[in-house]
């Protein structure tokens, strides 16, 4: 009963978030979309499709891409030089769309001018970071493949008074060597789907919890908040807890495995999408159901636009995002200081969403959809 | 007296013979199961969501996904014994074609309605792509003399970008059902289609080798390749065939890897299985130096491999874990197989045997 | 325990699956002696040696060292340390590392090594024993003959008591056999025990003291120098009375070309990149000719530009008239030439395929990839060439590298025998191979030859060329300076022309 009521709810606020997200208004999508989100007023997103349709801004951030550098430019008289050091693209499909947003926000068109660097290597990042410096540009932009080692780049960009934005991954370096770090909080991510999985209201909750890549920050995150859940509640149990490395076919050999066994269960919590689709795989095959008002739920994770569309097929349950669109959020911090102006937090944690079988539009597809 | 001596011999002949190890592990694994579950041989007939009737169980699935290993074993034990050495571009290899394949179904829209072109079509570019990049590994082996594991270690680093590449980093996922057929089931056919995939392929290679000289010449190449050479033989393009050969079967794994999800992943698609499959070949008792090979024993390698993962999911091993217990699977083969413990053995044999006469 | 006696071996049995290699052999070497070790091939002294030096274990028997009591030796670094050193017929040294490093690898104490003092040590050595090689050099680019210098100089360098040479001096000319000599008789003055192993009657009765022979695993005797003349040594070695092996000419006929035909094979200006001069070369039917001159003159050099083993830079082929174009081995084989290698077990055998495998190979590939002969089918032939050729072996699945040398070459003879070839050229078949097949090669030689087949035969050792060939092609610093047949065929026309004294 209290599950549908959440439902009806979920849906209504879902579909005005989408409304007020278009029409530009502050209105906290996220907020509204999970009960337990608190998300810090000032970085509240709404989608704006007009600027860039992966861009998830809030609307100011929305408003210095269009405009301000146009000021900036004007006042300055001259294009700010960015420097940017990425993983490669093809890592994984949430890179490929942090990339491409990337690209589109600090263009030509926008004031800046952007190099780009990609590695997944912690030494060749650190190279072009030195690179970058030597050529003078007036940001460094890093999401760095290792947590360590930054440090003497760092000070060297100090030093030639450039400053650092750190996003979607931290390091180990002590603050003053960055200006800001835009992160995503992958335990809140985690405790939001958790969240939503107490809602559904189950009388027990026998989770087949497919992690990813031992260790890394989106694994520790998610895995989290369901360990705690399970620990705290009677009725919910593992069972399976099994790391399938992010990838597909291991988690599809994964729940074939339960399948073969016998083993019951009635929720997968798959942390991320690949691995949600693996595990669905297994499911048809055994001829299980799985999605809305069916047998097994169907947790994932990455918003991946395919995901959505499986959701909105009512095939899947529930995906939370891990937000790729760190743009704006970071051109938002470069219009501070060249303002002059200080930033009040270091550390800038985005807005994440989670998405719900019974309340996604394809207007949501569309827009995080990555 | 001379009933003992067959015996002793027949005995000796047993565990002298290149399918003794893998069929002893095989063994082991099947009693261990035997032991601790036996409903793990259970092979239960259902239907899945399609409607369509299928067998389920752990054998089933140990046919099924052991497949892929499979197939790539057919084509690493050649390049083994042909080079010398390994191929460890594999996983990317697969990568690349599983990329094509996509890239072709799918043309330059990621989310076509309708397939852009037959699956027969683009399976046989994807073929040509992978044994392109098989001839290109064979090339900077057979004729620039780099070591295979350092010669293909260019594919391994940049393979992933390149399938990444194909589709414009795009994750294209192929619409309709028929394509998930050949990593699922055909409608009506209770077996999964990869296990079919891996027979036609385990006969082909067997009509190969039996009416061709393809098993002469990569072995004579492999153990003695001046030789080969003063023999009409050409070393260099028998290394490279190898290695074409190989890349078919890249491409074949490829098509269903793609199929069991209908799209890919290209950094962790694959990923890891160039050294499953070089154990499916060191498993099968074939020497990593190169030279005589048993195709056989690889291919049981292959599915043992594939029993002893599903066995370790079964338990619920962490699957970061299993690679542990591969090494130790390794070490225990490196072991057995050294001359120390064959030389305790046969005196051990020899102790036997003496006692019996006395 | 005799006087004076240094290494004593009782009752040594050694069995590898199927063969009883040593069956209660003894052997007695004494101090400050050359004691030669004979027998055939796959007689046991090679593992009558590699049982003295711990590579392999022995089954049966007891090992002492100067009388102390039975001692067993368990590794060649063991056998090394209660001081008995081996130096094999296949150099065991590291080419990629320096002269220095190869004589001092494995025996320094600790982990710290003083480079400079090793390289002065070792260059006192070199020079000591009149070795044209220096300490830093890289072992790789001195000759195989320096090579096999220093890998004695390594084994003599410790205190050694018994020094083991397993055939050293087959890849050596004969200046280098007597400088090694020189240093065998030094060493025998300083008391140490030499046991050789080598296939040269000549060597056995220039250096040594005392002589075993053995035979099929069994000891047939040991005796002094004197006691034992050549013919008597070599009919103990083959267990039976020597053929008259200078007279096997006679017994075949000689064949009679007809008139007027091309011969079967003809260069003109031919030349490969192995670095030899531009020679021209005809053979005719039925006519068994052979390259002669010292080691190194480029006289296997003119056999692999005519097969197109190495590359070919010039000269214009023709094959029974016809012009030809042969780059590589397979031209060759098409056009019915076949070619045994110098180096059996680099160019020849595939060692671990089966003889069956190895016979039928080099048809096998004129045949063509997608024409196997059926497994029955090979067997037939092994079985065959088996027969005829009398290799020994258990079985046509026998791993050819499992049998002893001259069973190995007759295989390769056996295969490119079975490819039916109009030319058969065989550079050195019969070193490192025991006499009796060594006779059996030269009569098989004459017999084919004598059917139709025309043979080039190349051979160190001179007499065995002036029994089977009728026309003597001579080779000196990768020349070709002359040819000689008819009268000229004899010993000492043939070395003046390879010494280079009478034109």
């Amino acid at each position: 009963m209290l599950k549908k009521k959440l439902a009806t709810l979920l849906a209504v606020t879902m579909v005005a978030a989408s409304i007020v997200g278009c029409g530009g208004s502050n209105g906290n999508s996220a907020e509204t979309n999970n009960a337990t989100d608190t998300t810090d007023e000032s970085e509240s997103p709404a989608a704006d499709d007009s600027e860039s349709p992966a861009a998830d801004d809030s609307e100011s951030p929305a408003a210095d891409d269009s405009e301000s550098p146009a000021d900036d430019s004007a006042s300055s008289g001259g294009t700010i030089k960015v420097g940017i050091i990425n993983n490669d693209p093809s890592e994984s499909g949430y890179r490929t769309a942090n990339d491409a947003d990337l690209k589109a926000t600090f263009s030509a068109e926008n004031g800046y001018d952007a190099s780009f660097a990609y590695s997944m290597k912690n030494d060749e990042q650190i190279n072009a970071a030195q690179k970058f410096i030597q050529d003078g540009v007036d940001y460094l932009l890093i999401s760095a493949a290792d947590t360590s080692g930054w440090d003497t780049v760092l000070q060297d960009a100090k030093d030639n008074g450039i400053h650092v934005i750190l996003f979607d991954r931290t390091i180990d370096a002590s603050e003053d060597l960055y200006d800001a770090s835009i992160v995503s909080d992958m335990a809140k991510e985690g405790q939001m789907a958790v969240d939503w999985l107490t809602e559904q209201g189950l009388d027990t909750y026998n989770i087949i919890h497919i992690q990813g890549v031992m260790g890394s920050a989106a694994q520790v995150g998610r895995t989290g908040a369901l360990q705690d859940a399970v620990d705290a509640n009677d009725n919910w149990n593992i069972v399976v807890q099994q790391t399938a490395e992010w990838n597909a076919e291991k988690a599809q050999q994964i729940v074939q495995s339960v399948i073969d066994s016998g083993e019951e269960f009635n929720v997968i919590y798959a942390e991320n999408d690949d691995m949600a689709k693996g595990a669905v795989a297994a499911l048809d095959a055994a001829n299980i159901s799985h999605g809305v008002g069916k047998d097994v739920i169907i947790m994932g994770f990455d918003t991946n636009k395919w995901a959505l569309e499986e959701l909105l097929a009512g095939n899947w349950n529930y995906d939370g995002q891990c937000n790729p669109f760190q743009s704006s959020y970071i051109s938002n911090v470069i219009q501070e200081l060249e303002a002059g102006n200080t930033l009040s937090e270091k550390t800038i944690i985005m807005d994440e969403k989670g998405f719900d079988a019974e309340t996604i539009t394809q207007e949501d597809v569309d827009t995080y959809g990555i | 007296m001379s009933k003992t001596n067959n015996e002793t011999s027949f005995f000796k002949k047993l565990v002298g013979q290149q399918f003794f190890i893998p069929i002893l592990v095989l063994l082991v694994l099947v009693v261990f199961n035997l032991i601790a579950d036996p409903s793990f041989f259970k092979i239960a007939f259902g239907t899945n969501n399609a409607g369509n009737p299928v067998l389920s169980g752990s054998l089933i699935t140990i046919l099924d996904n052991g497949s892929e290993l499979a197939i790539l074993a057919i084509g690493m034990t050649l390049v083994t014994a042909a080079s010398g050495g390994q191929d460890i571009s594999v996983g990317a290899a697969v990568a690349i074609a599983g990329s094509t394949l996509l890239r072709v179904l799918c043309g330059s829209n990621s989310r076509p309605d309708e397939l852009q072109a037959p699956i027969i079509v683009a399976f046989l570019v994807s073929v040509v792509v992978a044994m392109l990049f098989g001839a290109f590994n064979g090339v900077l082996v057979a004729y620039f003399k780099i070591q295979p594991m350092i010669a293909t270690l260019i594919l391994y680093t940049a393979g992933r970008s390149i399938a990444a590449w194909i589709n414009n980093n795009e994750l294209p996922i192929v619409p309709g059902e028929t394509f998930t057929y050949f990593g699922g089931f055909i409608p009506g056919i209770p077996i999964p289609t990869p296990v079919f995939i891996a027979i036609a392929c385990i006969i082909i290679i067997a009509l190969v080798l039996k009416f061709t000289n393809l098993g002469l010449y990569t072995q004579a190449v492999g153990i003695n390749e001046s030789a080969s050479k003063l023999n009409g033989l050409n070393p260099a393009l028998i290394k490279v065939a190898s290695f074409v050969i190989l890349g078919v079967c890249v491409a074949v794994v490829g098509l269903i890897k793609v199929s069991r999800i209908s799209t890919i992943n290209y950094s962790v698609v694959a990923k890891d299985i160039e050294m499953d499959a070089i154990l499916a070949v060191a498993l099968g008792g074939n020497s990593l130096a190169g030279g005589k090979f048993n195709m056989a024993a690889s291919i049981i390698g292959a599915y043992i491999i594939q029993f002893l993962t599903t066995t370790l999911y079964k338990y619920k091993v962490p699957a970061d874990a299993l690679p542990a217990y591969k090494a130790v699977v390794v070490i225990i083969l490196v072991v057995i197989s050294s001359p120390t413990v064959k030389d305790w053995f046969s005196n051990l044999t020899k102790k036997l045997k003496v006692k019996e006469v006395a | 325990m005799k006087d004076g006696s240094v290494l004593e071996m009782r009752n040594i049995h050694k069995s590898f699956p199927g063969v009883k290699a040593l069956q209660g052999v003894d052997f007695t070497l004494r101090k400050g002696e050359i004691h030669a070790l004979m027998g055939e091939n796959g007689a046991g002294k090679s593992t009558l040696i590699k049982v003295l030096t711990g590579v392999y274990g022995k089954d049966e028997g007891e090992v002492s060292l100067e009388g102390k009591g039975a001692i067993s030796i368990h590794s060649p670094q063991e056998a090394q340390k209660v001081g008995i050193s081996t130096v094999f017929q296949e150099i065991s040294l590291c080419p990629n590392l320096s002269v220095a490093e190869n004589m001092f690898i494995g025996r320094t104490d600790g982990m710290y090594q003083n480079w400079k003092k090793v390289n002065s040590e070792t260059e006192k050595i070199l020079k000591s024993m009149d070795i044209p090689a220096t300490a830093t050099q890289q072992l790789g680019s001195c000759s195989v003959a320096v090579q096999q210098m220093i890998a004695i100089a390594r084994a003599v360098d410790t205190n050694c008591k018994v020094l083991v040479l397993d055939e050293p001096t087959s890849s050596l000319d004969e200046q280098e056999v007597e400088k090694l000599f020189k240093v065998m008789r030094d060493l025998r003055a300083k008391g140490v025990g030499i046991v050789f192993v080598t296939h040269f009657l000549d060597q056995v009765y220039a250096v040594c003291d005392r002589i075993t022979v053995m035979r099929d695993g069994q000891l047939v005797g040991e005796y002094e120098i004197k006691d034992l003349p050549r013919p008597m040594l070599v009919s103990k070695m083959l267990g039976k009375e020597m053929d008259d092996m200078s007279d096997i000419h006679g017994e075949f006929q000689t064949y009679k070309p007809e008139k007027g035909v091309a011969p079967v094979f003809e260069a003109k200006g031919l030349v490969s990149d192995a670095g030899i001069k531009p020679f021209d070369f005809h053979i005719n039917k039925g006519e068994v000719n052979g390259f002669t001159g010292l080691l190194g003159s480029g006289r296997s050099e003119c056999v692999r530009a005519i097969f197109g083993a190495d590359r070919v830079t010039g000269g214009k082929i023709k094959v029974k008239g016809k012009e030809a174009k042969i780059s590589k081995p397979i031209d060759a084989m098409k056009n019915g030439i076949a070619y045994l290698p110098e180096e059996r077990k680099v160019d020849g055998i595939i060692g671990d395929l089966s003889v069956r495998e190895n016979i039928i190979l080099a048809q096998q590939v004129l045949r063509g990839f997608f024409k196997p002969f059926s497994k029955a089918k090979q067997y037939e032939i092994a079985d065959e060439y088996i027969k005829l050729l009398s290799i020994k072996t258990a079985s046509a699945d026998t791993p050819i590298k499992s049998l002893s040398g001259g069973n190995q070459q007759k295989a390769i003879v056996a295969r490119w025998l079975f490819t039916h070839p109009d030319y058969l050229i065989l550079d050195e078949p019969t070193r490192g191979i025991d006499v009796g097949t060594k006779v059996d090669i030269q009569k098989l030689v004459l017999k084919l030859a004598s059917e139709g087949m025309s043979v080039t035969f190349i051979s160190s050792e001179l007499d065995e060329m002036l029994r089977t060939c009728s026309r003597l092609v001579v080779m000196r610093d990768r020349k070709m300076v002359g040819e000689l047949s008819g009268e000229d065929l004899n010993q000492n026309k043939v070395m003046s022309t390879i010494a280079g004294g009478d034109k």
